[in-house]
């Protein structure tokens, strides 16, 4: 049975105001048992306040041979980090 | 006298959930998927949760040396006054389904009425479970549906259940002596009240599942009298093991 289920990715919020998370996947026959699954699964020691469900097979994702060109040439680019300022004393919690 | 009323009244609401949440408890590792596995087991602990509060209550009631866990673990087969309904074997997954579904309908209903109890105490217990008794209502009617209205195999089990189960329903109204007296002083749940709204509720999921409303008219009772089927005996035989083998243990 459990072959047939796709899969389904479960992203949760764990507190009013914060983002959803990843949190796992699961595996469920439609959208209302993907949400039900994972209430149950995720949600059991009172992890969250709202659950979304995705199938798995409607996420595109980048592929790890194309790393190279996405993310390599970022790496050598600090001035897009805001470290060159100098910060008065005064302010706090930076 | 009034408080041995009482004391049968919610021993005859809560064993129900006792014995169901022992036999979902078996399914615990055997479930037919991981998530079904969780869900099941989750709603037995819920059921299992709720018997505390009710026992302990009862353990006052009676007094001495009686406590949650004697009353729970220690008394004989025509002791628990369950309906048969609960104690009924697992089979397949649409008897889990259908037993589930037939017992969370009645289950909802019993306590919206009784979070109006004149007792205080088990109008609070009752206003506590009525948020995990709404999920396992909803759970299981999805089951229903699911089951009933998807392949050719899954209707006929899942209509072999409901067959099978049906004739279980009716005990869930009965009013024994105990029930009455607590009944007419507002403590009690008058569960005849309801019990037209319950087989409409029932036929309502079955209908949109595509299955038929079982027609027959013959009824097994018992259970609320401690007489019980076959079944209850080899439950009650895992359920109390370790406190018959080991007196007074604890966690």
């Amino acid at each position: 049975m459990k072959k047939e289920w796709p899969l389904w990715e479960v992203f949760v919020r764990s507190k009013n105001g914060l983002e959803h998370r990843h949190f796992g996947s699961l595996h469920a026959a439609d959208a209302e048992m993907a949400l039900a699954n994972a209430r149950d699964v995720y949600t059991r020691r009172n992890e969250g306040v709202s659950i979304w469900v995705v199938e798995s097979s409607n996420i595109t994702a980048s592929q790890p041979e194309n790393n190279p060109e996405f993310f390599e040439p970022a790496k050598d680019k600090v001035y897009r980090h805001p470290t060159f300022y100098d910060l008065p004393d005064e302010v706090k919690h930076m | 006298m009034n408080n041995q009323a009482l004391y049968n009244y919610i021993l005859g609401v809560t064993d129900n959930s006792l014995i169901l949440a022992q036999r979902l408890g078996e399914l615990c590792g055997h479930g037919p998927s991981l998530e079904t596995d969780i869900a099941i087991t989750n709603i037995s602990l819920d059921l299992l949760g709720q018997c505390r509060s009710y026992y302990q209550y009862a353990a006052k009631i009676k007094g001495g040396d009686t406590t949650e866990d004697s009353i729970a673990m220690l008394r004989t087969e025509r002791e628990y006054v369950n309906v048969l309904l609960v104690e009924q074997p697992n089979e397949h997954f649409g008897f889990v389904i259908a037993r589930q579904f037939l017992f969370d309908v009645f289950h909802l209903l019993q306590m919206q009425e009784l979070q109006n109890s004149k007792d205080e105490t088990l109008a609070s217990i009752a206003a506590k479970n009525i948020k995990e008794t709404l999920y396992h209502r909803r759970f299981s009617s999805d089951w229903v549906k699911r089951l009933g209205d998807g392949t050719e195999q899954s209707h006929a089990k899942m209509q072999e259940a409901i067959d099978a189960l049906w004739r279980y329903t009716n005990e869930l109204f009965e009013i024994t002596e105990d029930d009455q007296k607590m009944i007419d002083a507002g403590i009690g749940v008058d569960v005849s009240k309801f019990k037209e709204t319950y087989y409409k509720q029932v036929a309502e999921v079955l209908e949109e599942a595509t299955l038929k409303v079982p027609e027959n008219k013959y009824f097994q009772t018992g259970g609320k009298k401690g007489i019980h089927t076959e079944h209850l005996g080899y439950l009650l035989t895992d359920l109390q093991y370790m406190q018959r083998t080991y007196p007074n243990m604890k966690w």
